[in-house]
């Protein structure tokens, strides 16, 4: 094999649910009891197996790695059901509150602890990380940067398409006013958007599968860092929730609707 | 005084309303220095505006995703000594400034809608569902880093507190574009609509799945309110209008004044973009919509009879 092995480490958030209500609890901080493997995070993983896929040629493997309390190994156990080949979970107290700074902090070590313990059989892989475009709940879309900066890698942002070329990564991308195609090198944090694929559901046969790869979960400690190093920089000091929008008054058109809405406006001085 | 600097990815020969909007953010916090990105030519007469202190450049334009222009803001931020970093909430400028904030070893806070002479942030939090108020956690020499979503002052307010000036001088910091980062290969301008920019417009007409593929009454409707046009996923999935305009939670963040959606059913995505619309008119021929839980005046009707309607009476009324 001429290419070296490459590996995918996929980032993957478990978050409350968008389809439930969601809130903050009394310190401050989203209400964490109960969540799901965030959507825009299934683009990601897509992305990394249909990548795994075309490379005929080239050892790829794909690691789902998460990092959120207890209940986010169901995050990494439904993204080994996706597809993913093997998965890490790094969870720590001293990781409640993290916000964009110590979460990248901790982030950092924790790729390097997963790309250092991934064993190949056709060299040294160079490794590529691969995370959804923001979280579900934060919607900051920082991290990747921020990752980026701390591990000494390549950032490309809202990526729309991926292609593996030998020693690159082709991207394409959707900046503010214009599309760009740009050739990534390894190492590289790159952020997926939800124009890049359409992700795909497990079969039976692979949430079977799925049980038997494995799944490893650590702490700071085990990945080097003490709490102090991943203390938060931000704090929240207020929460408000906002009276939920009610609805106005409803009508059905009796022909008259559209100068109805017009009067309204008028009324409501919009116009 | 504080000293507060301004990011510019790219500065064109006039401000943009979100560039405006933020230079009198930061003026009611301090002295304002502006670090530029991209430009052409000579970026400053577009910056004649009284108070602003230092304009930074590079050696030469740095357009995104170029990764020196964090380089040009570490050196912007040691020459002007600035306790407050700020630029809008664009993929570029977010990308940058993040990586700012781990070089500085300071707090980010991303999406802002405010912040205050105490530095507290005041922020929309879980799709306009809270808002919260955060602030970094005080040390010694440790700046803020935030970026501003638009749209949270009024145009006429900002046009009142900028004053006219001089074109400021530029000065040349020696900052280089990288070596062997990320390649170029290709860039194709996307269109620019000559409505009113999504993300910053007072009044946004929306339409989804149906429309059924022409945008065309929608597009009227817009230009007779001055409206930015904009879209549900299933329309620009389709391919009937271009990506940039899709409103929610993987495209545009809209908060106008007002907002009226036709033909789509109203998706917590699609509601994660524009619920924080001050009034929501929507239109949907069926009554059991979603979006006519959250909507102000609503209309169970075929849009294709209704808005045509509502053209033809903005016309008559104009006379
Ligand atoms: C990860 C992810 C991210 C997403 N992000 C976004 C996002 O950012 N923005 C977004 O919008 N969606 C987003 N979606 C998609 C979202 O879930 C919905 O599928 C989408 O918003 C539906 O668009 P629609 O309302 O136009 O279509 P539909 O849900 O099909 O609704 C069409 C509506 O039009 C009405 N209608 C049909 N004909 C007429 C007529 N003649 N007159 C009046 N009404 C008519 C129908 O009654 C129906 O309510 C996302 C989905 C995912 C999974």
């Amino acid at each position: 094999m001429v290419n070296a092995p490459l590996h995918i480490i996929t980032l993957v958030k478990w978050v409350p649910d968008a389809q439930l209500e969601r809130r903050y609890n009394a310190e401050g901080r989203i209400d964490r009891s109960e969540g799901v493997l965030s959507e825009l995070d299934e683009y990601p993983l897509e992305a990394a197996l249909q990548l795994r896929e075309a490379a005929q040629d080239r050892e790829v493997r794909v690691t789902a790695l998460t990092m959120g309390p207890a209940g986010s190994s169901t995050a990494v156990k439904k993204a080994l059901q996706i597809g993913a080949d093997d998965a890490y979970q790094l969870t720590d107290e001293a990781l409640i509150g993290a916000d964009i700074w110590a979460s990248s902090v901790a982030l950092k070590a924790a790729v390097e602890a997963v790309a250092g313990a991934g064993e190949f059989e056709s060299g040294e892989p160079e490794y590529l990380v691969l995370t959804g475009m923001a979280s579900e709940e934060g919607e900051s879309g920082a991290i990747p940067a921020q990752l980026a900066e701390r591990l000494g890698a390549h950032v490309v942002t809202y990526a729309t398409s991926l292609e593996l070329e030998p020693e690159r990564l082709v991207v394409t991308r959707s900046g503010g006013t214009e599309s760009q195609k740009v050739a990534v090198r390894m190492p590289a944090v790159v952020s997926v958007t939800d124009q890049a694929n359409d992700p795909r559901y497990p079969n039976f046969k692979a949430i079977m599968a799925a049980k038997k790869k494995p799944l490893t979960r650590f702490s700071l400690a085990d990945i080097g860092l003490r709490a102090e190093e991943v203390s938060a920089k931000v704090r929240v000091l207020t929460t408000t929730a906002r009276p939920p929008r009610t609805a106005g008054e409803i009508i059905t058109d009796e022909g008259d609707a559209g100068l109805k809405i017009v009067e309204f406006l008028a009324k409501e001085r919009l116009l | 005084m504080s000293n507060v600097l301004v990011f510019f990815d790219v500065l064109g020969d006039a401000l943009s309303p979100a560039q405006r909007e933020l230079i009198a953010q930061a003026q009611s916090l301090g002295e304002v220095h502006v670090a530029i990105g991209a430009y052409e030519g000579d970026p400053t007469p577009a910056l004649a505006i009284g108070g602003i202190g230092e304009v930074y450049l590079a050696e030469t334009s740095l357009p995104a995703p170029e990764v020196a222009v964090v380089d040009l803001l570490e050196t912007a931020v040691a020459e002007c000594g600035a306790e407050i970093i700020l630029g809008s909430a664009t993929a570029d400028i977010t990308d940058a400034l993040a990586r700012l904030a781990v070089r500085l070893d300071t707090g980010i806070i991303c999406g802002i809608a405010a912040l205050n002479g105490e530095l507290v942030a005041t922020k929309s939090e879980l799709a306009g569902s809270y808002t919260t108020m955060s602030q970094l956690i005080p040390a010694p020499g440790r700046p803020l880093v935030a970026t501003f979503k638009p749209n949270n002052l009024d145009p006429e307010r900002v046009d009142a507190l900028l004053e006219a000036g001089d074109a400021p001088d530029g000065t040349v910091l020696p900052v280089r574009p990288s070596v062997g980062g990320v390649e170029i290969l290709e860039r194709t301008a996307l269109e620019v609509s000559a409505r009113p920019a999504l993300a910053e417009a007072r009044v946004v007409v929306a339409g989804g799945r149906g429309v059924e593929g022409d945008f065309t009454p929608l597009e009227e409707l817009a230009d007779e309110l001055g409206a930015g046009l904009g879209a549900s996923r299933a329309a620009t999935d389709a391919g009937w209008i271009e990506h940039a305009a899709q409103v929610g939670q993987t495209g545009v963040t809209v908060s106008p004044q007002l907002y009226i959606s036709a033909g789509i059913s109203g998706a917590i995505q699609q509601r994660a973009g524009m619920q924080t619309a001050g009034t929501i008119v929507a239109i949907n021929k069926d009554e059991d919509a979603p979006v006519f839980e959250i909507a102000d005046f609503g209309v169970v009707g075929d849009l294709h009879e209704v808005i045509p309607q509502m053209i033809e009476e903005l016309r008559r009324r104009k006379g």
